[in-house]
């Protein structure tokens, strides 16, 4: 139906021009000094608290629900100033529920397309063992949502972009009126419906090769993280295991020290010991779960990258299907002029069967043509612009993001090995104790 | 992914121990162990001695003038059947014995022949147990190393009891056992097979009849014993499931470092912290292996043996009790009768004297058995924590080792190559 040749030169050529290292380099140190935004240098932005609420919802029915409590601080000087710690003045607070959360989240991802929006702490507990319970209410999980929710405003407070809008200013200091705030901006009209269909694959012919490389590994990263934290989970789960069953150690050394003249206080002893080591795994894997959810949390990360992927794409679609169009028109516009079909049409056939138009007829039609391909032009250079916007922006976040990510798991990393090291040192101390009850059997 | 139910109380992990529990299976596997190494001279068969048993301590201070070692299990194959053949080595400075090494081979049965007729002769005195005959659970294979190996150690143990024993040591039997070439001429000989059936059916008879009075200490002792048993089963249990429980650990951090590995292969600067946690955890697996092992290899078999102790200790005091009722049986009788009180008497008297024998020498087996167990017991438990502290410490070595590695290592450039 449509001619390729010819064509491919009206087509942006974006997808395949790198950013020379010296831009890259540049990108990336901009964006390092940029980490204490403006935003956090006046104000101190922390989640502190959790409570149950009971309502009814939208249906009427009741509910209980978990509303956190956002605490801010504004520093009491000059903006420009960094504080050491400012003067601490009482805090401005208000109760925001995860629903909430989610909705800014969502405003966020629409209006700044381009950017790899933070993550949310899951809303369902995943990848639990066995003792954690998967119940939204229990005490645990609710606490380590609320850190979770924690992070996800420093994250958003701390990026050069996202830190300066207002939307997000006021969901931190404007407990009502917010929601009909976020909605006034109208930005559930902006979003692409597109984008929820997982399956739709855009014929894009010239995707920039960095974005399907970066959404390649964002989602290869998604499967290994997943396997990752499964393995973790059985992995503590078996641990507790080991350290739980010791505590029979403790009860029947007791029992039997009871019954023995020279053994027994040895043996009791012995068995405290015992008691405490099954005891101490529940620290332990308390603080392994902190960095499963550090490592979580670039798992949620990938769903962002991926998004980004895909709005990328979707623009550049947008962009090839107006260069398409616009070849189109033009095409139809020669053959108007000379006469010479070289593409079936429908008005070619007509043409030929019920004989060839007036002459007059020809020139409105072409003058149609003629505003059709301007507007035509028009659209494609717009279109061009915004790609090439997009991925100007867009890469300058990536590259923020990938510095981010590395220094962020390595020092979740270090994390794991300081709670290993922990478990390691409890385990010789309980195990150098008991060994010195035994002496005295 | 998957998702677990929570129990509402710890309850999975503490154990019935009430309950009756098969026994622990072998492993598999067919090829033989070899044994270990003989030394050429007493004293430095005393070093290897150490090194091998360090449970075991010299007799009072007196010192050690027979060292035994069974090593070497070898198959023999005949037409009937397929055994074990293990050779018992022994060096002695004793007057009563001709040569100061013997060298023989011995099967399971004879061992068993040798603590019949100990049984046979010194009815109360506490007698080490042999390793079980068999085990059953599910198809085990006769063979298996694992199971040869931890035999060959619990009859090595079993004759250095015997020989630290001051009375069984000295014992004929044992001697013809340590330096017959061929045992099955001497076996032939003893009628043991017919006296023990008189005394089961003695044993029976006397039961039915019930005992006049125990002495207090021994109604004592019964009581321990029935607790001690009690208890040393329990732990037994309980390190089965210690061992159980460590084994699944095991095969869950098997698969956790491979998916490090799987990410540092997506990942430009993070792929070496990555790779370097995952050789941690491989580190620690292999570490974990050692534990089980030690485990396997140290506690359990001792609490295994104090177990079947239990259960010797039991039959002794059941003997005991016989003793004493057939002396009653015979005394009731004699009051009774009118008149060839003379003949009656004589037999009476020798079984008073029976069982005051019977009596002094269970009590004094008695501390000696306490300070035996107390001994093996508390060696296998230190030996059991020094594990566990070594196990700890060398994790401990390769996490350090790990932080250290990422605090000193200077951040990377930034025209490092990226990962698209």
């Amino acid at each position: 139906m449509m001619a390729d040749s010819g064509s491919s030169e009206e087509i942006a050529v974006i997808g395949n021009t790198d950013l020379i290292s010296d831009e890259s380099e540049n990108n990336l140190i901009n964006t390092m000094v940029e980490r204490e935004t403006a935003l956090l240098r006046k104000m101190e932005i922390n989640v502190t608290e959790a409570e149950k609420r009971s309502g009814k919802n939208t249906v009427n029915m009741q509910e209980t629900y978990t509303v956190y409590l956002i605490e801010t601080r504004l520093y009491n000087r000059p903006a420009e100033t960094v504080p050491e710690g400012g003067t601490p003045a009482v805090p401005d607070t208000l109760w925001r529920r995860y629903s909430e959360f989610e909705l800014l989240r969502t405003y966020l991802l629409v209006t700044y397309p381009y950017i790899i929006i933070p993550p949310l702490p899951e809303k369902r507990a995943e990848f639990v063992w066995h003792k954690l319970s998967a119940d939204n209410l229990d005490p645990d999980f609710v606490e380590r949502r609320r850190v979770g929710l924690e992070n996800f405003l420093l994250r958003v407070a701390s990026h050069p972009v996202l830190s300066n809008d207002k939307i997000f200013f006021r969901f931190l200091t404007e407990e009502k009126g917010w929601r009909e705030a976020v909605l006034e901006t109208g930005f559930q009209d902006k979003v692409d419906s597109r984008l929820k269909s997982l399956s739709a694959m855009f014929r894009v012919k010239n995707p920039d090769k960095r974005f399907t490389a970066l959404k390649q590994y964002s989602d290869e990263l998604n499967t290994v993280i997943s396997h990752l934290l499964r393995v973790r989970a059985r992995v503590a789960d078996r641990l507790y295991g080991v350290y739980k069953v010791h505590g029979n150690y403790g009860r029947v050394f007791s029992e039997w020290s009871a019954i023995e003249k020279e053994m027994g206080d040895g043996l009791q002893s012995a068995g405290h010991h015992m008691d405490t080591y099954a005891a101490s795994i529940d620290d332990i894997l308390e603080e392994e779960e902190h960095y499963a959810d550090q490592v979580k949390e670039y798992l949620f990360y990938t769903d962002a990258v991926r998004s980004v992927c895909r709005k990328h794409e979707l623009s550049q679609y947008d962009l090839e299907m107006a260069a398409q169009d616009l070849a189109y028109k033009k095409q139809q516009k020669e053959e108007l002029a000379t006469g010479i079909v070289r593409v079936f049409s429908l008005k070619g056939m007509t043409s030929k069967l019920f004989g060839q138009e007036s002459q007059e007829q020809r020139e409105i039609r072409l003058a149609a043509l003629e505003q059709s391909i301007q507007e035509g032009e028009e659209t494609v250079k717009e279109k061009n612009a915004e790609c090439q916007e997009f991925v100007r922006t867009a890469w300058e976040d990536i590259e923020r993001f990938k510095e981010q990510k590395d220094k962020d798991l390595r020092e979740a990393l270090i994390s794991y090995a300081v709670v290993q090291i922990s478990m390691c040192k409890k385990g010789i101390q309980v195990w150098s104790n008991a060994k010195e009850c035994f002496s005295k059997m | 992914m998957s998702e677990h139910t929570v129990p509402a109380d710890l309850s999975g992990h503490m154990l019935d121990l009430d309950e009756d529990e098969d026994l622990e299976v072998f492993s598999k596997s067919t090829s033989l162990a070899d044994g270990s190494s003989m030394p050429n001279s007493p004293s430095s068969m005393v070093n290897q001695y150490r090194l091998e048993e360090d449970d075991e301590e010299q007799q009072n201070g007196n010192t050690k003038d027979i060292f035994i070692t069974v090593d070497n299990p070898e198959s023999h194959v005949t037409a009937i059947e397929t055994f074990i053949m293990y050779r018992v080595l022994t060096k002695t400075t004793r007057s009563e014995f001709d040569s100061c090494e013997y060298e023989v081979h011995r099967r399971y049965q004879d061992f068993l022949w040798l603590r019949s007729k100990l049984e046979e002769n010194y009815p109360t005195l506490i007698i080490h147990p042999l390793p079980e005959k068999f085990v059953m659970k599910g198809m085990v294979e006769r063979f298996s190393n694992d199971f040869i190996e931890t035999r060959r150690k619990a009859l090595h143990r079993f004759l250095n009891k015997i020989s630290e024993h001051p009375i069984l040591s000295y014992n004929q039997h044992f001697k013809v056992f340590l330096t017959a070439q061929e045992l099955a001429p001497h076996r032939k000989q003893s009628a043991g097979f017919l006296s023990r059936m008189g005394e089961t059916v003695r044993a029976v008879a006397n039961s039915v009849r019930g005992l006049s009075s125990r002495p207090e200490e021994f109604t004592l002792m019964q009581e321990y014993l029935e607790n001690f048993s009690n208890k040393i089963c329990s732990v037994n249990k309980v390190t089965q499931r210690v061992i159980k429980e460590q084994r699944e650990y095991l095969d869950e951090l098997k698969q956790y470092s491979p998916t490090y590995v799987q990410w540092a292969g997506l990942e430009g600067e993070l792929a070496e912290p990555l790779k370097d946690v995952a050789s941690c955890v491989e580190r620690c697996s292999k570490e974990t292996e050692e534990q089980i092992q030690h485990l396997s290899q140290v506690l359990l078999p001792i609490l295994h043996e104090y177990v079947l102790c239990g259960e010797t200790l039991k039959a002794v005091m059941r003997r005991r009790d016989n003793i004493q009722a057939e002396f009653e049986a015979k005394n009731e009788t004699l009051a009774s009768k009118k008149a060839d009180k003379e003949a009656m008497q004589v037999e009476v008297d020798g079984l008073a004297d029976r069982v005051e024998m019977a009596n002094n020498a269970l009590k004094g087996d008695w501390s000696h058995w306490q300070n035996s167990m107390r001994t093996d017991l508390k060696s296998a438990f230190i030996s059991t924590a020094e594990k566990n502290v070594e196990y700890y410490e060398k994790c401990l070595a390769v996490w350090e080792l790990f932080l250290l590695s990422q605090r000193v290592e200077p951040r990377k450039e930034l025209d490092e190559e990226d990962v698209s």
